[in-house]
């Protein structure tokens, strides 16, 4: 028979440490998308070196593990004097942020394959056909291309950001209280072995599909068109 | 003891970590091949389940694969670690064993690999199933082939084929999955890592020295991928453009 007034202290300590998971995932995936729109441009921009850099930063922060890229920054960085004396210390000395920017970095190079798929799924003739009444630049993505491709990235998109929930998890190795660190804190301070990663389990799994859901809602209702008609 | 320039520490001299980083690497592959295996086994198992048409049997091949996608990886890292041991000692003392049995921890990090892998493969392997043409399977009863031979003959060979590129993929993520187990102590490559960013002071160089390795290993298994999947589609006719 499981303590029920146990759990639910668990329970509430965990939903407290969820604001630190939710602010690191938020965040890196706001900056995330921003590197990635940076990246997929500079990916598709025509001029060798810059698409070089591009691809490498690709290779470089899909290949490695998150764990590795986190412990560059956090532990890395800061081992330099010249970085404690620069002014990015302010920065980097907290934990939070150093967790931020290697998760923003790392979900950016996923995000911008996704755009880049998404952008070269753009059906052809509609660009032309954009072209053909005078759109173009900005007016011609705006009003095509971006659309288009919005629809055709979301359900990677989506894999993606669900993802990111999960792999924030491995901010509580560097010193974060987020759900997960608490979870284990929990199980070292009580010795209870299994419930406080259950309920922390719980939480992950409820958040995820609640993101998964939203994101479902945004592709109807985007997509209204593809619905099957009711009868 | 005098400070290590990068160079000497990353080195195969005395002082140098090169041979550590070496075996940890090694070490990543083994348990990463051991946890796709073991999700190999687990994905058709619930692709199976969920193409036999037994409803029991895809509930619960379906629930162990949305749990395991939905849940962070290090937790289940941790919970296999602990579980597992638990469960094992629990085992023992069912058997009259008394103290504390713990899991190895080569076998705990490629089961945690493993349990996340399968939950992703089981969707490769139902849709690879699902990719065979009809006919194929209908000739193959009309043959006389039996339920086993068909499987050898018709069905094993194509679900591979189709499955490679899906394999591929989840091979790259079973082994950056791989670096979570450095928290059980395993001395994989971030494990190494770690202990020699510690005890020469050099984080930095470890650091990028470990995602270097990580790095060379997914892009070489990746060409090791890409030439698996020309072979096995060297008979398969082009479609026309």
């Amino acid at each position: 028979m499981m303590d029920t007034a146990f759990i639910w202290d668990i329970f509430l300590r965990l939903i407290v440490a969820l604001r630190v998971t939710l602010s690191v995932w938020a965040l890196s995936v706001f900056f995330g998308a921003f590197i990635a729109a940076g990246v997929t441009w500079m990916r598709g921009s025509g001029v060798k070196p810059v698409e070089w850099i591009a691809r490498a930063y690709i290779f470089v922060f899909r290949g490695a593990p998150l764990l590795v890229q986190l412990f560059v920054v956090y532990y890395g960085l800061s081992s330099f004097p010249v970085v404690r004396a620069s002014v990015f210390w302010p920065f980097l000395r907290d934990a939070f942020n150093c967790a931020t920017l290697s998760c923003a970095l790392c979900t950016a190079a996923y995000q911008s394959e996704i755009f880049r798929g998404a952008l070269a799924g753009v059906p052809h003739g509609q660009v032309e056909a954009a072209r053909a009444c005078g759109m173009s630049g900005f007016l011609l993505f705006r009003r095509v291309i971006f659309p288009i491709a919005l629809r055709q990235a979301l359900p990677a998109y989506s894999t993606e950001v669900i993802s990111m929930v999960k792999a924030t998890a491995l901010v509580s190795l560097v010193t974060l209280w987020d759900v997960m660190s608490v979870a284990l804190k929990i199980r070292n301070d009580t010795l209870v072995t299994y419930t406080p990663l259950l309920v922390a389990g719980a939480i992950y799994f409820v958040v995820n599909y609640l993101i998964a859901r939203i994101f479902i809602f945004i592709e109807q209702w985007l997509s209204p068109h593809l619905r099957a008609r009711s009868a | 003891m005098q400070p290590v320039t990068w160079t000497t520490a990353l080195g195969f001299g005395e002082r140098g970590w090169g041979p550590a980083l070496l075996e940890g690497a090694v070490l990543t592959l083994l348990v990463s091949i051991a946890g796709l295996a073991i999700g190999a086994a687990l994905g058709s198992l619930v692709a199976w389940s969920k193409l036999s048409g037994v409803r029991i049997a895809a509930a619960i091949g379906e629930s162990y694969a949305a749990i395991f996608r939905g849940l962070p990886e290090l937790l289940v890292v941790y919970f296999v670690y602990f579980g597992s041991s638990a469960a094992l000692t629990g085992l023992d003392h069912l058997f009259g064993g008394q103290g504390f049995l713990g899991v190895p921890g080569f076998a705990a990090g490629a089961l945690a690999v493993g349990v996340i892998s399968g939950s992703y493969q089981a969707e490769v392997f139902r849709g690879a199933f699902l990719a065979i043409a009809k006919g194929e399977l209908e000739a193959a009863r009309a043959v006389g082939m039996g339920r086993w031979l068909s499987f050898r003959r018709i069905i094993a060979p194509q679900v591979l084929r189709f499955a490679l590129p899906g394999l591929g993929n989840l091979w790259q993520v079973a082994l950056k999955d791989s670096s979570l187990i450095s928290v059980t102590g395993l001395s994989e490559l971030m494990r190494t890592s770690q202990i020699a960013a510690g005890s020469t002071h050099q984080p930095f160089t470890f650091y990028v020295a470990g995602g270097a390795l990580y790095l060379a290993l997914t892009s070489v298994s990746d060409r090791v991928f890409e030439f698996a999947e020309a072979r096995a589609t060297r008979g398969m006719r082009r479609e026309a453009r």
